[in-house]
């Protein structure tokens, strides 16, 4: 575009994370004016970027950063997100940070309010110098109308459509004189097809006026629509910059997802084609934040391992935390053919279901109990399993013993590290945590086994264990497995089928040969004049 | 070293400052003039009459329903039953175990509403639980004078209506549980054995109940909600159940507590009794949503200890009575301390 | 929507937005002819009632405004400014110079005590309430030891008419007659019957100016951010904790005053009981007229002091006259207290129950049209 050096210029950016190595020699220019695309799935490092640039203080707490970032030729290293905002640096997040009961001034101008002197300032202080309101309004009004949105700089927040809220935390980064780049995560999440054109609508305008913009998104007709320039990042690397005129989608997916790593070939699976249905799903709907799931329909087929993937927040948690019955839902699940009561955890555990969730320390485990316990739990009060009897049946005691057995067989079956049946689960590695929570879920000993992210938080060599137990379990009891993941390599790994999830609803199934353009496609987002579903392959 | 610092940092400060305190009184006691025996006595069956109380804390806060600021409720159950066992005059045990057997419906039916209202509020357990105890006593003053009591050994004398403030158990069942086998050695000291067996009978029910699958998974419910929900429990039950039994021990507790102190309080009597209680197993280890049976004894031994000796050893010492003050002071610091304590879940 | 159902509408919300001043007030009209006073009478009540109390209820507003709740721990205040108090007497200062001198010296107590309450409330954060309301037991239990052990021995009191018989010690009762009502005839006027503290309305008005023009100030929309939600206003820069404690201090040290004005109209220093009400009083008058645990403002401390204070002289006659006793009006009033804060925070944390999951629904994720 202009011929003068970048705006952003970062080079060479390394970060690891306890010895995790999150990103690797990242370079990216953005320049004034420009809007960049910054596309990936989750994992491959954006927000670790996006992190660094910003100077969070998590980045410093973890070692810091390999590599520079300069802004305007001259070098930065930002310690907080308020350096960044006086360089001129703004980040619109997917969480709102607004105050419900202001106006939509207040929150644009929050803490950065215009201020007037008074009698009293001298004697306690410059926090009691009064509101310039009249100002303030004028200079919200400005910023709104920067943005080409009508909305009235005194409504409050809390009676804002989601639309508008999400205009007003965009007016509120704007509105500062010195703002010069602007970072925007998945900004259309939230808001519908006619408001987020209103959205790229304004975001060209911010760009024409010359401040520059990285757009972070999924939505790959969002960024051929308004990006100049794309960086699609993959397991921490820049595989490619190109500018938006000289690809198309299916190369940005294949790039953005592809490997060349071995999927699961027929052979090793004992998966025999048998198509007896144990699970269908018809029309669920999840209400989980952030994971919303809105009109799913699918059949898993007895005995296999059923994979589901997707980019994260698209939906593909939601499934199995609502067909369990941990978030609202409604649809229709049979299992057996027969119907399972929706937000019913008790009767989804009941039925033959058990579930491994992807929150471990938030849901999966009694941090504060020993990890006995936590095995044995689950299967003792859904299927009265380690209770004895007493007084006729009237009293159903506590089996010690037999948790303490169950533990130990488990702990020998997983090889998981621990000082003994009574240590308390935090006490463990993520790893070893992760292997409670598949005992727990095994001891219920389901017809159909829900695991969320299995190997998430996990280090590599207990990575492969946790999968190979999977594996194991599904051979030697065939067990059906539903396993949700972000990553598309464990899932072609070990699935027969995967289906992928995009904006609540299936995008397709594919077999795990199936190639990289082709999942990626199905990641990325309805495009504007094709079929709404990819025909599924068996 | 090390060593010592860990067990410091486990207990806390104030724990370790009140058991030394202790310690030191029983040291400094004989030199002021205060028979060690008679201290003994005083402390084991001030143990007895508030161990109870103190019991009943802790099935709340296993299940994360904060600590039971609203014992007045199941205290106002038990004087309701002990009342009305005294006004069908019934006397000695039997008079004690009808006042049991009438408290339970009071104490049944007011745990059951206290614990619909607590989970309507989650969050704000404590607050609403003191407020709801100090509204029940001042309008249970207002009935204490309008429910038509008769009992000549109640109510005002010269043709007045409505309960005294203070009604003696004498005749009725004064002391029932203390003398109950007791062991007495020389003049001043004794063991009010049937108190205490009393006391290890109902905690070695809740004992038992903790070893239920229900008891099990109300433990569940505090440590983790989620799980527990994840796992097909009830959460809401289970809280309702705990409250329920905080209300039926604190009713059965001050039942106990009456007949070794000898009166039944009335009106403004159990406005503040859930403080004591609550940092007696405060100071007996135990946290804002975990306390178990081993807090309950040590936290009430230490505690009444401590409100035992420091009166007795400083006013033999000082000529004066500080018993009020130290009462307050350690209580509430401790308190206050424990709520100023980061949990897990401080939503 | 027809003018008449939007009528309907109107008065619906009105109403149940102010369900606690009506069913006050129906209370009220019902009690009220009930007990007997003369309208004479019951004015001069509320009047005095007005100047005596409005100070302290005012004491409550900036802690609700910064989002930390019902600040119970006035009561800290109220005990700073009543040592103040006692060393004045001691010093045998009479009339209005007496009164702000006892305020001058109390301040620096108070502002210690605030400054206190607020870090312990900083680290109770979610449970501020019930926290501050067992820190004030607390204290109150420090302020005994002070006053019935401290004072007299190694704090030397020359006036001996403070000190008990026993050598050491505050009494259990001073009697204030050189501060009494030293400020409220300061500036006298009669009105008819009514005798109207003047003076006393003149500082109330002034702390209403300072309240109102403190909301226009930086501090005063920072706290309000701050009690609105704490992690924006963090993310925004604004100092969170530390603006928390400034709320506190304020407070206390309003309390301090205001408890100070209440004992010159009194004219009495119950030394070890004068405070014991002071933090429930003032909470239930805010609350019964019209304010909530996040919100309250200047015209829910008026219109909470006069329904407050008019069920509270009225209940003890109007219970003899109802059920043959005094006592059971007596005891009505204080329910009633209690009762009012009860159904205060029961409706508050509900309703936060409620919009928390709303909240939920509409940030994240909303439903496609």
């Amino acid at each position: 575009m202009t011929e003068q050096q970048p705006l952003l210029h970062m080079q060479g950016i390394t970060k690891e994370y306890f010895g995790n190595r999150v990103l690797t020699d990242v370079s990216l220019d953005v320049n004034r004016g420009e809007v960049l695309g910054l596309v990936g799935e989750n994992g491959a490092g954006k927000s670790t970027l996006m992190n660094i640039l910003f100077g969070m203080s998590v980045i410093g707490q973890t070692g810091g950063y390999a590599g520079t970032v300069s802004i305007d030729g001259k070098d930065v290293n930002f310690q907080n997100p308020f350096d960044a905002l006086k360089a001129g640096i703004g980040m619109v997040h997917q969480e709102f940070s607004l105050i419900p009961g202001f106006t939509a001034t207040e929150n644009i101008l929050l803490n950065g309010e215009v201020l007037q002197d008074n009698l009293v300032t001298k004697v306690f202080g410059p926090r009691l110098k009064t509101l310039d309101l009249a100002e303030m309004r004028a200079i919200a009004e400005k910023s709104i109308e920067l943005l080409g949105v009508e909305i009235s700089p005194d409504t409050l927040v809390s009676e804002m459509p989601v639309g508008h809220k999400q205009f007003t935390e965009l007016a509120r980064e704007i509105h500062r004189p010195e703002m010069k780049l602007l970072v925007l995560d998945e900004p259309t999440a939230v808001l519908t097809e006619s408001e987020a054109q209103v959205l790229l609508t304004s975001l060209r305008r911010l760009a024409a006026s010359g401040i520059a913009i990285i757009f972070i998104t999924h939505r790959l007709q969002e960024i051929l629509d308004i990006c100049d320039r794309i960086v699609i990042l993959r397991d921490g690397q820049v595989v490619k910059e190109v500018a938006t005129g000289d690809t198309d989608i299916g190369q940005v997916a294949e790039l953005m997802v592809g490997r060349s790593v071995a999927a699961k070939s027929a052979a090793t699976s004992g998966y025999d084609k048998n198509t007896e249905t144990i699970v269908s799903v018809d029309h669920l709907w999840v209400d989980m934040p952030g994971e919303t799931v809105r009109d799913v329909t699918l059949e898993v087929h007895k005995g296999e391992i059923f994979g589901i993937g997707g980019l994260a927040g698209q939906g593909k948690l939601g499934i199995p935390n609502g067909i369990m019955g941990l978030y609202p839902a409604g649809g229709a699940v049979t299992l057996h053919g027969k119907p399972i009561h929706l937000n019913d955890p008790a009767g989804a555990l009941a039925a033959g279901m058990a579930f491994v969730s992807e929150d471990r320390r938030g849901v999966g485990l009694l941090l504060e109990e020993a990890l006995d316990w936590n095995i044995a739990f689950t299967a003792m009060q859904a299927q009265n399993k380690f209770l004895r009897p007493l007084l006729g049946g009237l009293i159903q005691w506590r089996d010690d013993k037999a948790i303490q057995n169950v533990a130990l067989e488990y702990i020998k079956a997983l090889d998981i590290k621990c000082t003994g049946t009574d240590q308390r689960a935090e006490e463990l590695s993520g790893g070893n945590q992760q292997k409670i929570c598949l005992a727990k879920a095994f001891a219920v000993q389901p017809d159909v086994l829900f695991v969320s992210e299995p190997t998430r938080g996990i280090d590599v060599g207990a990575k492969s264990l946790v999968l190979e137990a999977l594996r194991t379990y599904n051979r030697k009891n065939g067990t059906t497995i539903v396993m949700v993941s972000s990553e598309l390599e464990e899932l072609r790994s070990i699935c027969d089928r995967i289906a992928i999830v995009d904006e609540g609803r299936i995008a397709g199934i594919l077999p795990p040969s199936a190639t990289a353009k082709e999942f990626g496609l199905l990641m990325v987002g309805k495009l504007k004049n094709e079929e709404s579903k990819v025909e599924s392959h068996e | 070293m090390n060593r010592i610092r860990g067990l410091v940092d486990k207990a806390g400060w104030p724990r370790i400052i009140i058991a030394m305190l202790l310690l030191s009184l029983f040291i400094v006691a004989p030199s002021v003039g205060i028979r060690v025996d008679q201290s003994m006595t005083d402390t084991i069956v001030r143990f007895g009459m508030n161990g109870i109380l103190v019991l009943g804390m802790v099935p709340m806060v296993q299940t994360g329903c904060g600590l039971n600021f609203g014992l007045p409720l199941g205290i106002i159950a038990g004087l309701l039953g002990a009342t009305i066992s005294i006004e069908l005059g019934l006397t000695g045990l039997t008079g004690f175990a009808g006042a049991i057997g009438f408290t339970a419906p009071f104490a049944l039916l007011l745990g059951w509403s206290y614990g619909k209202l607590l989970n309507r509020v989650k969050g704000n357990e404590m607050m609403i639980a003191t407020y709801v105890g100090f509204s029940s006593v001042s309008f249970m003053c207002m009935m204490w004078m309008l429910l038509p009591y008769r009992s000549p050994k109640m109510i005002w004398g010269y043709g007045g209506s409505g309960l005294r403030t203070t009604i003696s158990l004498e005749g009725f069942w004064i002391h029932i549980l203390d003398n109950f086998l007791a062991i007495r050695i020389g003049p001043y000291f004794m063991f009010p054995t049937g108190m205490i067996l009393f006391f290890v009978l109902m905690a070695w029910i809740m004992w038992a109940f903790f070893h239920t699958k229900t008891g099990t998974a109300m433990t569940a419910v505090g440590s983790n909600p989620d799980y527990a929900r994840a796992a097909g429990i009830n959460v809401d039950k289970m809280r309702t159940i705990a409250v329920i039994m905080s209300t039926v021990y604190g009713a059965v507790g001050i039942l106990v507590f009456q007949q070794s102190f000898g009166f039944i309080q009335l009106y403004n009597g159990p406005f503040f009794m859930a403080l004591p209680a609550v940092a007696a197993i405060l100071i007996g280890g135990a946290s804002v949503n975990k306390a178990n049976i081993t807090n309950v004894v040590i936290g009430t031994i230490l505690f009444q200890g401590i409100l035992t000796m420091t009166p007795s050893v400083i006013n033999s010492a000082i000529q004066s009575d500080l018993s009020e003050v130290v009462r307050i002071i350690v209580s509430d610091g401790m308190i206050v301390y424990a709520l100023t304590r980061v949990t897990r879940k401080s939503r | 929507m027809t003018k008449k159902t939007r009528f309907k509408d109107t008065v619906s919300r009105v109403f149940i937005g102010n369900v606690v001043p009506i069913m006050f007030i129906v209370l009220i009209v019902f009690a009220t002819p009930l007990s007997g006073f003369s309208t004479g009478y019951l004015v001069q009540e509320m009047v005095t009632r007005l100047g005596r109390n409005s100070f302290l209820v005012l004491s409550l507003l900036l802690p609700i405004m910064a989002g930390m709740g019902l600040n119970f721990g006035i009561v800290l205040g109220a005990m700073s400014g009543q040592i103040g108090i006692i060393f004045v007497t001691n010093w045998g200062i009479s009339g209005v110079s007496g009164l702000f001198l006892a305020m001058a010296i109390a301040t620096p107590l108070a502002v210690l005590m605030g400054w206190l309450a607020g870090i312990v409330l900083n680290r109770a954060k979610g449970r501020e309430m019930v926290t501050s309301l067992i820190l004030g037991f607390f204290i109150n239990g420090v302020y005994q030891l002070v006053v019935l052990y401290i004072m007299g021995k190694i704090i030397p009191i020359k006036n001996s008419a403070l000190v008990l018989s026993r050598g050491y010690g505050i009494r259990n009762a001073i009697d204030l007659k050189g501060m009494r009502q030293s400020l409220d005839k300061l500036i006298p006027l009669n009105i008819g019957d009514i005798s109207v503290p003047v003076a006393t309305f003149i500082l109330i008005g002034v702390l209403c100016l300072f309240i109102w023009w403190f909301g226009k100030t930086k501090l005063g929309h920072d706290m309000r951010a701050v009690g609105q939600d704490m992690a924006v206003a963090e993310d925004s820069g604004i100092k969170v904790e530390r603006t928390r404690i400034i709320a506190i201090i304020l407070s206390t040290i309003l309390a301090c005053y205001g408890q100070i004005i209440f004992l010159q109209n009194i004219g009495t220093l119950n030394t070890y009981n004068s405070h014991d009400q002071t933090a429930t009083f003032a909470v239930a008058a805010l609350l019964i007229g019209g304010a909530s645990v996040a919100r309250a403002s200047i015209p829910n401390v008026f219109v909470g002091v006069v329904l407050f204070h008019l069920m509270f002289v009225v209940a003890p006659m109007a219970g003899k006259q109802l059920m043959g006793s005094a006592m059971i009006g007596e005891y009505f009033r204080v329910f009633v207290s209690y009762g009012i804060i009860a159904l205060s925070i029961v409706l508050y944390a509900w309703k936060r129950l409620k919009e928390r999951e709303r909240a939920r629904r509409s940030l994240r994720g909303a439903k496609e049209p």
